[in-house]
């Protein structure tokens, strides 16, 4: 090992030249390069659209503690359930004037509003959770709910009686609680742990009344 | 060593300004709920930010030393303004709902449970609550009132609820803001009264709407002594958490002054509560009209939808 004896005498002079090339590999590390979506026939561009809110509403239906609502967030799929669920909600009936059933303006309002405001709310308590994130979050799970509205527009079909209104009840009550389930399960992780029960709150109120609505669905004669 | 006396002292501040004044570089101990000061005591130093106060200095004592909140300095068009009003855990908006419910002689809530920290998330979403209680149960008891009648078909009204909202959101609002003027301008005369600030009124009375939820549920029931029952409850507990608040603030005034404001503020929460009883729940098939001086319309049993 002696000849590491001299090492420690060893200093930078400065007249020691430092020289050499430095080169950063450029290649086409530019991620639009690769996957330039202008020349690509609409249908792939709808398509791949179309699979990432299908892959949402699976994650949805069946909530585990995944990020992929998080992470690639969009609002299509809200803006397909909350147009769905509020032309299902307006019966189609021309004389809806007289009747207090929701337009479908109202029921629009109710569900964006809604969202933004529990979405404001959570940011609020200290939430680290981004805007548009909560709201892609709220919007899919209005899935349940959508499901729900399809079952009781069908039992409808039927006699207006007491069965299909205890019918109606159980199924939207089962998908009104899956929906508070799933949105908790994706937000609950973005909240400080001494406030969850202040964020979960909203959140159960919002889906309760679109819940509501659903069940005082009756359709016109 | 003197400051652990503090602890087993009980302090019961009467005047803000005056014990800020006494006890400007002394090393006091506030008092506080011993979940929520234990809770702050571990959090020091993560969660300090979260500590500025509106409008009085406390000074908490932790392990790192002495650290003073300071005054709320963001201004208030910034979003951390309003996340200050939002700093809240869940145990202390349950501590405070139990605190409107069951008011206790002696506590006043502002003092108790607010302890300057009045939030927004409470008055809020009470209301919020309200609105859609009053709403659901109007029409749950419309629903059951018109059941026995084979040619009804029920119909969700659904006006109930902007028209429930507007009234219940202008009460949570503007009786504590007229509130707020007047106590105001009579502290600049008479300066020894207990000064509340506006978050701190608008929190009371958002807490005290708090007993209406129990009621309006009650309310579906088709029975009218049961629905003046919970009337009469529901106005005596919240009403009492009323004047036992403002109490300190106008107690120093002018005897008649006292008894103007004090009926004003039982007054308003009576009207509010007889009338979203007579707009949302008479038994009427029309238009419910927002008549607050017959509640004895809500008695008559509707006879107009039978077909003849």
């Amino acid at each position: 090992m002696s000849q590491f004896a001299g090492l420690s005498d060893i200093s930078i002079s400065e007249d020691i030249p430092v020289e050499g090339d430095i080169s950063v590999p450029v290649g086409s590390q530019n991620p639009d390069d690769d996957f330039s979506t202008l020349d690509e026939p609409v249908k792939d561009t709808i398509l791949r659209d179309l699979r990432a809110v299908g892959q949402k509403f699976v994650h949805v239906l069946y909530p585990k503690k995944s990020s992929a609502l998080l992470k690639d967030w969009d609002l299509w799929g809200p803006l397909l359930l909350c147009v769905t669920l509020a032309l299902m909600l307006q019966g189609g009936s021309a004389d809806s004037g007289e009747d207090g059933r929701p337009q479908f303006a109202e029921v629009f309002v109710i569900i964006w509003f809604g969202s933004v405001i529990i979405t404001l709310n959570s940011k609020l308590l200290g939430g680290t959770i981004s805007f548009f994130q909560s709201l892609c979050v709220l919007g899919y799970c209005i899935l349940p709910l959508t499901v729900a509205m399809i079952v009781c527009r069908i039992v409808l079909l039927g006699a207006l009686s007491s069965v299909s209104f205890v019918v109606r009840l159980i199924v939207v009550t089962a998908s009104f609680s899956w929906s508070t389930f799933a949105s908790t399960a994706f937000l609950a992780d973005s909240q400080p742990a001494n406030r969850k029960a202040l964020v979960v709150y909203p959140v159960f109120l919002f889906y309760f009344v679109i819940g509501w609505m659903i069940l005082t669905f009756s359709p016109s004669p | 060593m003197a400051n652990t006396d503090f602890h087993l002292q009980f302090q019961e501040f009467e005047d803000e300004q005056g014990f800020t004044e006494h006890n400007q570089g002394a090393t006091t101990v506030t008092i506080d709920d011993p979940i929520k000061s234990r809770k702050q005591r571990k959090a020091t130093g993560t969660a300090f930010e979260e500590d500025d106060n509106d409008d009085k200095t406390e000074i908490f004592i932790s392990s790192k030393g002495l650290l003073s909140g300071q005054r709320k300095s963001a201004p208030f068009w910034t979003f951390e303004y309003y996340q200050t009003l939002f700093d809240v855990d869940s145990h202390q908006v349950k501590n405070r709902i139990i605190g409107s419910i069951l008011p206790w002689p002696g506590k006043n809530f502002v003092e108790v449970y607010l302890r300057s920290n009045p939030d927004l998330y409470g008055p809020f979403w009470i209301c919020a609550t309200l609105v859609f209680a009053i709403a659901v149960s109007g029409n749950i008891s419309s629903f059951l009132v018109n059941q026995g009648q084979p040619e009804f078909r029920y119909v969700p009204d659904f006006s109930k609820v902007t028209m429930a909202a507007t009234a219940i959101y202008s009460y949570a609002w503007l009786v504590p803001l007229a509130l707020w003027g007047f106590l105001t301008w009579r502290n600049r005369k008479i300066t020894s009264l207990v000064s509340y600030s506006f978050l701190q009124i608008v929190c009371v009375y958002g807490y005290s709407l708090s007993i209406y939820i129990p009621a309006v549920i009650l309310w579906i029931i088709p029975s009218e002594g049961l629905r003046w029952c919970s009337i009469v409850v529901a106005l005596c507990l919240s009403g009492s958490v009323l004047v036992m608040t403002f109490w300190p603030a106008i107690r120093d005034d002018k005897p008649r002054i006292t008894i103007v404001i004090i009926s004003t503020i039982v007054i308003l929460h009576v009207l509010l509560a007889v009338g979203c009883k007579a707009c949302f729940f008479s038994t009427y098939e029309m238009d419910p009209s927002k008549d607050h001086n017959e509640p004895s319309a809500a008695t008559n049993t509707s006879s107009s939808t039978k077909p003849k």
